[in-house]
C-alpha cells in the first residue's frame, strides 16, 4: 500500500485575468520507503505539490490520502496534529528556532509530542550524531553553516519517527560539497531507517541520487521513472 | 521549555527589548512615585481635618449643617450619647458645642472659634496631652481656656493670661466672658492652630447662654471604612425628625472635591503616560510579529498549534511587562519610604491647596502596598491587551504565505 497517494490533483491561482494550472491532474502513489525527487524548471508546480501532500496547502481538487487518512477532510488544528505526528519537513532555508540550540531544535517536535526529557535529549544528542554534528550540539543556529543548519533540520525532520519527510528544495542554498554530504546523510538514513523521503530540486547532482525522479511540467507529470 | 523559549526570545533584540523594558519600569516608578505623593497628601489633609478634628462622622440636630449657628443646637441627651457610644465601631462620642467669638487681649482682637468640649473624652481624638506645649489642659469645671499656638503668638498670649470673649449666644443672648489662658496648644491643621478657643462644655454652655445644649456629637470611628456603617446604623436608630448623621465627605464636600480634583489631574497625567507605553510596546510587538513571520511559518508547518505558538508570545509580552513593573516598583520603593520618613516641604499650587484646608504643606508620601500593585496590574493588563495582536496574528497566519520570500 502506498503512503502518499493522491487522485488527480488541480490547484488553480486565479489572479485577476490569467488563470494559471500551478498542479493540472496530478496522480502519485509513493511507498514506504521511497527516496524521491521530484523535478521540473522554475514554476512547474514543485513547491505547491510538496506543499500540498503536507497539508500546508489546499488542493482545488483532488484528494490526498496519508496511509489511509484523507487529509482534505481534516480541521485546521487536526492538520497541524496530523504534520506534527507523522511528517517532518526540511525547508530550503532557515528551518531553525533561532533561540534554541541544535539539540533543542532536534527535540522540539518530540517536546510537543510530550517525550520525556531524557528519552528526548538521548535522540536528538543520537540523530545529530548520525548527520555528523555530534560535536555541534549546544550550537544556535547563527553559530553554524548553511549545510550544518540544513543538516539540523534533517535531524529534525526524523527525531521523532514520521512516516515520511517532505523536502523543498534542501540543497538550494548550498554549495557542492555540503550539497553532497546532506544527500549522503539523507541516503544514508533511508537505507537505514527504511524512512520515506520526498523531495524536490533542480539540480542535476541530486537528481542523479534519486532512485525515482517524478518531472513535473507545467503542472503536469511529464515522467516518472524509478531506477 | 515555553518559558525558556519566550525568555530567550525577549533578549533576541537586546537593545529593543531593553528600551521597552526600561520605559515600563519609568512608567511604574512614575506612577508609583506620583501616586503615592498624591494619596499620601490626601491621607494627611484627611487626617488633620477629619480623623484629629471633625471626627468620620456626626450627629447634629436637623438641619445644623445648612446653617451652622447655635440656634440650631440640640439638647445634650444621655440616651442619644450612650447609643452613639455604643454603636458598633466608633470608639468615642464627642459632644461639642462650637460657635464664633471675638477674642481681644489689650488692644489686639480678633474672629475665634469658641469650642466647649468633654476634654476628657477629647483626649482619644485629639490627643491633647500631646499637643499641649505650656500649661494645662483645663479640668471639667474649670473656667479656662486652651488655645492654639497660633493664636497665643497673635495674642501674645502666654499660660496664665487673660483673654476676653465677646459673642453671640443662643437665640441671640451676649456672650461675655473674661477667661484665663490655662493651656496653649499645637493642633494639626494651621486653621485650628491660629482660631481655636477650647473650653470646658459646660463653661461653653454658660457663655453661649446655651444650657445643656450642644451643636454636635463627634464620632470617633475604628477606621474610614467602617464610617458608612456606624452612620447608617445611627441613621436607623435616631429619629430623623429630629437628628441628622453625617459622614466627614458629606460634612466636608469642598474637602472631596479639591481631593478629587487634583486626584483627576495625576490620574489624567498617567492615562496619558500610560497611553504612550502602551504605543511604544505595541510597536515592539508588531516590529516583532513581522518579523518573526517566517518562523511562525515553520512552527505551524512543523505542527505547532496555533494556541502554543500565541502562548509563547503572550509569555513574552508578559515576562516583560512583569519584569519591568517589578523594576520599577522596586526602584520606586525605597525613595517612597525614604521621603515616607523624611518629608520634603511643598511649595507651589499644591502647597497653596494644603494650606487652604489648613496645614502645613509638606510631603508624606502614602506607603499603601495597593498602589505598587494596582500600577503593576495595570502594566498587566496592558501587555495582556496588547498580546491579543501577535495571537490573532498567529490565529489567521498561513504558513505558505508566511514562508515565501
Ligand atoms: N500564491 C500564488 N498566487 C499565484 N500564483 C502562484 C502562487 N503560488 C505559485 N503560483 C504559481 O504557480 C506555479 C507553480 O509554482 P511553484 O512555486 O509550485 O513552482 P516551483 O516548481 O516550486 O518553482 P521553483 O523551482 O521556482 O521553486 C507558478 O507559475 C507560480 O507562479
Ligand atoms: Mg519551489
Amino acid at each position: 500500500m502506498s503512503i502518499i497517494h493522491t487522485e488527480n490533483l488541480t490547484k488553480t491561482y486565479d489572479s485577476g485575468a490569467v488563470k494559471v494550472h500551478a498542479l493540472n491532474d496530478v496522480s502519485i502513489d509513493i511507498a514506504p520507503g521511497e527516496f524521491t525527487a521530484i523535478v521540473g524548471p522554475s514554476g512547474s508546480g514543485k513547491t505547491t505539490l510538496l506543499n500540498i501532500i503536507g497539508g500546508l496547502d489546499t488542493p482545488s481538487s483532488g484528494r490526498i490520502v496519508i496511509d489511509g487518512t484523507d487529509i482534505t477532510r481534516l480541521s485546521d488544528g487536526q492538520m497541524i496534529d496530523f504534520r506534527l505526528n507523522n511528517i517532518g519537513f526540511v525547508f530550503q532555508s532557515y528551518n531553525l528556532i533561532p533561540v534554541l540550540t541544535a539539540r533543542e531544535n532536534v527535540e522540539f517536535i518530540m517536546l510537543m509530542q510530550k517525550w520525556d526529557k531524557k528519552k528526548r535529549e538521548t535522540r536528538a544528542t543520537e540523530m545529530l550524531q548520525s548527520v555528523g554534528l555530534g560535536d555541534q550540539i549546544d550550537r544556535r543556529p547563527s553559530q553554524l553553516s548553511g549545510g550544518q543548519q540544513q543538516r539540523v533540520a534533517v535531524a529534525r525532520a526524523l527525531a521523532s519517527g514520521p512516516k515520511f519527510v517532505l523536502a523543498d528544495e534542501p540543497t538550494a542554498n548550498l554549495d557542492s560539497a555540503s550539497t553532497s554530504n546532506l544527500l549522503d546523510i539523507m541516503a544514508n538514513l533511508n537505507a537505514q531507517l527504511g524512512t520515506t523521503f520526498v523531495f524536490s530540486t533542480h539540480d542535476q547532482r541530486v537528481i542523479d541520487r534519486a532512485r525515482r525522479v517524478i518531472t513535473l511540467e507545467d503542472g503536469k507529470i511529464l515522467s516518472d521513472e524509478t531506477r | 521549555m515555553y518559558l525558556k523559549l519566550a525568555w530567550r526570545n525577549i533578549w533576541r533584540k537586546k537593545w529593543r527589548s531593553l528600551i521597552t523594558l526600561g520605559s515600563i519600569a519609568f512608567a511604574v516608578f512614575f506612577a508609583v512615585l506620583m501616586r503615592s505623593m498624591q494619596l499620601g497628601m490626601y491621607d494627611k489633609m484627611i487626617d488633620n481635618v477629619v480623623r484629629f478634628w471633625s471626627g468620620y462622622a456626626q450627629i447634629h440636630a436637623k438641619g445644623y449643617q445648612d446653617e451652622q449657628t447655635l440656634d440650631n443646637s440640640m439638647v445634650w441627651d444621655e440616651t442619644l450619647m450612650q447609643k452613639a457610644s455604643e454603636t458598633k465601631h466608633v470608639q468615642a462620642a464627642i459632644p461639642r458645642l462650637e460657635g464664633f467669638a471675638l477674642g481681644s487681649s489689650g488692644q489686639l482682637t480678633k474672629g475665634t472659634l469658641v469650642v466647649g468640649s468633654d476634654f476628657p473624652l477629647e483626649e482619644k481624638m485629639l490627643d491633647l496631652a500631646g499637643k499641649v506645649v505650656s500649661g494645662n489642659i483645663p479640668g471639667p469645671d474649670d473656667k479656662g481656656v486652651l488655645i492654639g499656638t497660633g493664636l497665643a503668638e497673635y495674642f501674645q498670649l502666654e499660660a496664665g493670661d487673660t483673654l476676653i470673649l465677646l459673642g453671640q449666644g443662643y437665640h441671640g443672648a451676649s456672650a461675655a466672658g473674661k477667661y484665663p489662658v490655662t493651656g496653649v496648644a499645637k493642633f494639626s491643621s494651621i486653621q485650628l492652630n491660629d482660631n481655636l478657643v477650647m473650653l470646658p462644655l459646660k463653661e461653653a454652655q454658660w457663655f453661649y447662654g446655651a444650657e445643656n445644649r450642644v451643636t454636635s456629637i463627634s464620632l470617633m470611628v475604628e477606621s474610614q471604612g467602617q464610617t458608612p456603617g456606624v452612620v447608617k446604623a445611627l441613621r436607623s436608630q435616631l429619629d430623623e425628625g429630629q437628628y441628622e448623621v453625617l459622614d466627614w465627605k458629606e460634612m466636608m464636600p469642598e474637602l472631596v472635591q479639591t481631593i478629587q480634583a487634583d486626584s483627576v489631574g495625576g490620574q489624567i497625567m498617567l492615562f496619558i503616560l500610560y497611553m504612550v507605553i502602551t504605543f511604544g510596546m505595541f510597536g515592539t510587538v508588531l516590529m516583532m510579529t513581522a518579523e518573526r513571520k517566517y518562523e511562525f511559518g515553520v512552527l505551524v508547518s512543523i505542527g505547532m498549534r496555533r494556541l502554543k505558538i500565541a502562548f509563547t508570545l503572550f509569555l513574552e509580552t508578559i515576562l516583560m511587562s512583569v519584569v519591568g513593573a517589578l523594576m520599577g516598583g522596586l526602584l520606586a520603593l525605597p525613595i517612597v519610604y525614604y521621603v515616607a520618613a523624611h518629608p520634603i516641604p511643598l511649595s507651589g499650587q499644591s502647597a497653596q491647596a494644603m494650606e487652604k484646608f489648613g496645614f502645613e504643606a509638606v510631603i508624606v508620601p502614602s506607603t499603601d502596598p495597593n498602589i505598587m500593585l494596582t500600577h503593576g496590574f495595570i502594566i498587566v493588563v496592558i501587555a495582556l491587551f496588547i498580546s491579543l495582536y501577535p495571537a490573532w496574528n498567529v490565529k489567521r497566519l498561513e504558513a505558505v504565505k508566511a514562508m515565501r520570500r
